[in-house]
C-alpha cells in the first residue's frame, strides 16, 4: 500500500537562506509520526510545504502515490490534510461556529452562509468532542474569551470535523495544562485507532514519545534520522538528541 | 473517535434571553439609544422643527450622499484596511460621466462609464495596497490627491450643468420622488445597505473579511486569498462612490469639481460612530446606519435648537469621542 504521503528532495529557499535541504520523508497509513528538532531546525518550514503554505524551491510532494504540482491551502485541504497550528490560528474576536469553519465556510444552494446549520453543527461538536460543559459556551461566545486547552480544542474539532486523513500537530501542548495535555496525548493515540494519520511537532520529547510510532529528527534543515519508538528508549533517544544539537551527528 | 455523529444530538435551539442579546448586541444598541437620546433632546429643545414631517424628508434628502458610501467602507474597515481617496472618486466618476455624454449623448452610457471608474479606482487603490504592501492609509491619501489633480484638469473649462438630466428615467431612478414625497436617494441606501448587510454576513466574502480584519495570518493558513477579498473590499467602495457622486449631483443638478470634500470626514465618522472598529475585525452595517443619521442630523439640530452653524463641528466632536470611548468601554465589558 502507497503512503499517505511522500516529500522526495525537498528544498526550499527564502532569499539567502537555506531552510531545508533534500528533505525525504514519508507518513505511512495508520502512522503517527513526531518531528523533533530544535527552534530553526526547519519543522516549520516542512509542515508550511505539505499544508501547502508555502511552496518549494525544489522537490516533489506525493499523496497517495500521486505526485501533486502546485500545492496550496485549499488543494491540500481537498487532500485530506488539516493542521492544528499553535493556538495563534484562531480569530479571536470572532464566534466559536465562525472559528470552527474559518476558510470552508458552509453555504446553502444559492450560495449564501448557511449560519443555522454551521451553528447547529458547532453545538453537536461541542457537546460531543469537544467536551465543553459551562453554560457560558455557546456557538455564539467569542473565541478570545476560551482558556488554552479551550481554545486547543476549538482547533483539533476543526480538524475532526472536517474528516481529514492526515492531521498536523504543530506544538500543539503549548499552553496546555497537564490535564489537558494528557488529553491531547489520547487523542493523538485515537487518530492511529481510527486508521488515519498524523505528524505530530513537540519540543517535549516525552510527549512525542508517548505517541508516535516513528521520530524523525531534523537538523539544520536535513533529515538527521529516523528510528522507531519501539525500537529505541527513551533514554538512548534523549542522548542521540543532546549529541544532534551539539555536533550535528548522531555519533 | 474521530467520527462525529450528529444524529443522537439535540438540535441546537438558540434560546433566547435578554442577557444574551445584549451581550450579543451591545454596541448596536449602546449606539441606538446615543441615538435616541440625541433624538428626545432635539425635540425637547426645538418641538417646532423636530414634530413636523419636513426635518424628516430634508434628512432622508441629504444624508443618503455620504451615508451609502458608508456601508462599504464599513465593510474595507472590519477588513483592517481605510480608504481616504472615496471623495475624488466620487469626483472622477462625475468627470467621466460628463465627458461620456459630450461624446455620446447618452445618459445611461455615462452612468456605466462612471460606475466602471469608479470601479477601477477602487482597484487601483486595493493593487496598490496589497501588491506593494503599502499601509492604505498612506496609499490613498495618494489616490486622493491624484483623482482630484486628475478631476481638476480634466474639468478645465468644462460646463459642470446636469440640467439635461432632469426628468430622465435615470434621474427619476436615482433621485427622484417616490409616490411624489419619498426621496428616491433614500431607497438607494436602504437597498445598498441591506445589500451589504447580506455580503457582510451571509456570504463567504463577509465571513474572510471578519477573518482578515481579525488574524489575517490565520486567514492565510486557513487558505483565504487575503489580498483577492481585499481588493474586492476596495472596489466595492470605488463603484459605491461613483454612484453617490452621480446621486449628489444629480439632485444638484450641476457638477462641482469640489464635489465629495465635505463628505470624507462625516462618511468615516458614520463608520466609527457606529461601532465599527478601527483595528479590525468588529463592525456593524446597522451601527454605521444610525451613525450616519446621529451625523446628519447634529447639523440641522444645532441650528434649529438656536445655536449658530459654527457649533456644529464642535458638537460633532464631542458627540463622536463619546461614542467612541462608549464603544470601547461596551466591548470591554462584553468580553
Amino acid at each position: 500500500m502507497e503512503n499517505r504521503l511522500e516529500l522526495h528532495n525537498v528544498s526550499k529557499v527564502f532569499g539567502e537562506v537555506q531552510a531545508l535541504e533534500d528533505i525525504d520523508f514519508h507518513l505511512g497509513r495508520n502512522e503517527v509520526v513526531g518531528l523533533l528538532g530544535d527552534n530553526g531546525a526547519g519543522k516549520s518550514t516542512m509542515i508550511k510545504i505539505v499544508t501547502g503554505y508555502h511552496q518549494p524551491t525544489s522537490g516533489e510532494i506525493y499523496f497517495d502515490g500521486q505526485k501533486v504540482e502546485h500545492l496550496t491551502v485549499p488543494l491540500a485541504r481537498q487532500l485530506g490534510v488539516e493542521t492544528v497550528y499553535q493556538e495563534r490560528a484562531l480569530a479571536d474576536l470572532q464566534s466559536l461556529w465562525r472559528n470552527i469553519f474559518l476558510g470552508r465556510e458552509l453555504t446553502n444552494q444559492y450560495g449564501f452562509l448557511d449560519v443555522k446549520k454551521m451553528k447547529q453543527e458547532t453545538h453537536s461538536l461541542m457537546t460531543q468532542s469537544m467536551g465543553f460543559t459551562s453554560s457560558a459556551v455557546n456557538p455564539d461566545s467569542k473565541v478570545g474569551t476560551f482558556s488554552g486547552g479551550e481554545r486547543q480544542g476549538v482547533a483539533i474539532v476543526r480538524a475532526l470535523y472536517f474528516d481529514a486523513d492526515i492531521i498536523i500537530l504543530d506544538e500543539p501542548t503549548m499552553g496546555l495544562s497537564l490535564k489537558e495535555t494528557q488529553k491531547l496525548l489520547n487523542f493523538v493515540r485515537g487518530i492511529r485507532d481510527a486508521g488515519k494519520s498524523a505528524i505530530f511537532i513537540d519540543h517535549n520529547i516525552f510527549h512525542v514519545y508517548a505517541v508516535a510510532d516513528r521520530v524523525v529528527v531534523i537538523d539544520r534543515g536535513r533529515v538527521a534520522g529516523e528510528f522507531m519508538t519501539k525500537e529505541i528508549s527513551l533514554d538512548n533517544l534523549m542522548e542521540k538528541m543532546i549529541r544532534i544539537a551539539e555536533t550535528g551527528s548522531f555519533d | 473517535m474521530t467520527t462525529i455523529e450528529t444524529t443522537s444530538i439535540p438540535p441546537y435551539k438558540e434560546t433566547f434571553s435578554l442577557r444574551k442579546f445584549v451581550r450579543a448586541n451591545g454596541t448596536q444598541l449602546g449606539i441606538l439609544s446615543v441615538f435616541l437620546g440625541l433624538w428626545i433632546i432635539f425635540i425637547l429643545a426645538a418641538p417646532d422643527t423636530f414634530t413636523k414631517p419636513q426635518i424628516y424628508y430634508a434628512f432622508m434628502s441629504t444624508i443618503p450622499f455620504f451615508a451609502i458610501m458608508a456601508m462599504p467602507l464599513t465593510i474595507l474597515v472590519i477588513a483592517g484596511e481605510m480608504d481616504l481617496s472615496f471623495p475624488s472618486i466620487m469626483a472622477i466618476g462625475l468627470v467621466v460621466f460628463l465627458l461620456t455624454y459630450f461624446q455620446f449623448a447618452s445618459i445611461l452610457l455615462s452612468f456605466a462609464a462612471a460606475l466602471l471608474v469608479g470601479l477601477f479606482a477602487g482597484w487601483l487603490n486595493g493593487f496598490i495596497v496589497v501588491r506593494f504592501g503599502i499601509p492604505s492609509l498612506v496609499a490613498t491619501i495618494g489616490t486622493q490627491f491624484f483623482w482630484r489633480g486628475a478631476v481638476l484638469v480634466l474639468a478645465q473649462n468644462k460646463n459642470g450643468s446636469l440640467a439635461y438630466a432632469m426628468g430622465t428615467p435615470l434621474y427619476n431612478i436615482l433621485v427622484g420622488k417616490l409616490f411624489g414625497v419619498f426621496p428616491m436617494q433614500m431607497v438607494w441606501l436602504i437597498v445598498i445597505a441591506v445589500l451589504s448587510w447580506i455580503l457582510l454576513n451571509r456570504t463567504r466574502f463577509g465571513a474572510h473579511i471578519y477573518l482578515i480584519g481579525d488574524n489575517a495570518e490565520s486567514a492565510k493558513l486557513m487558505g483565504v486569498n487575503n489580498g483577492r477579498v481585499r481588493i474586492q473590499a476596495f472596489m466595492l467602495v470605488g463603484v459605491v462612490a461613483a454612484l453617490a457622486g452621480v446621486i449628489a449631483s444629480l439632485h444638484v443638478k450641476f457638477f462641482w469639481p469640489s464635489l465629495g470634500e465635505g463628505y470624507l470626514l462625516r462618511t468615516l465618522a458614520s463608520v466609527f460612530l457606529g461601532g465599527t472598529s478601527v483595528f479590525g475585525g468588529v463592525g456593524t452595517i446597522f451601527g454605521t446606519f444610525i451613525g450616519a443619521f446621529i451625523i446628519g442630523a447634529i447639523e440641522a439640530a444645532t441650528v434649529a435648537v438656536g445655536l449658530t452653524g459654527f457649533w456644529t463641528q464642535l458638537i460633532y466632536g464631542l458627540i463622536i469621542i463619546l461614542s467612541v470611548i462608549m464603544h470601547s468601554f461596551l466591548r470591554r465589558r462584553m468580553e
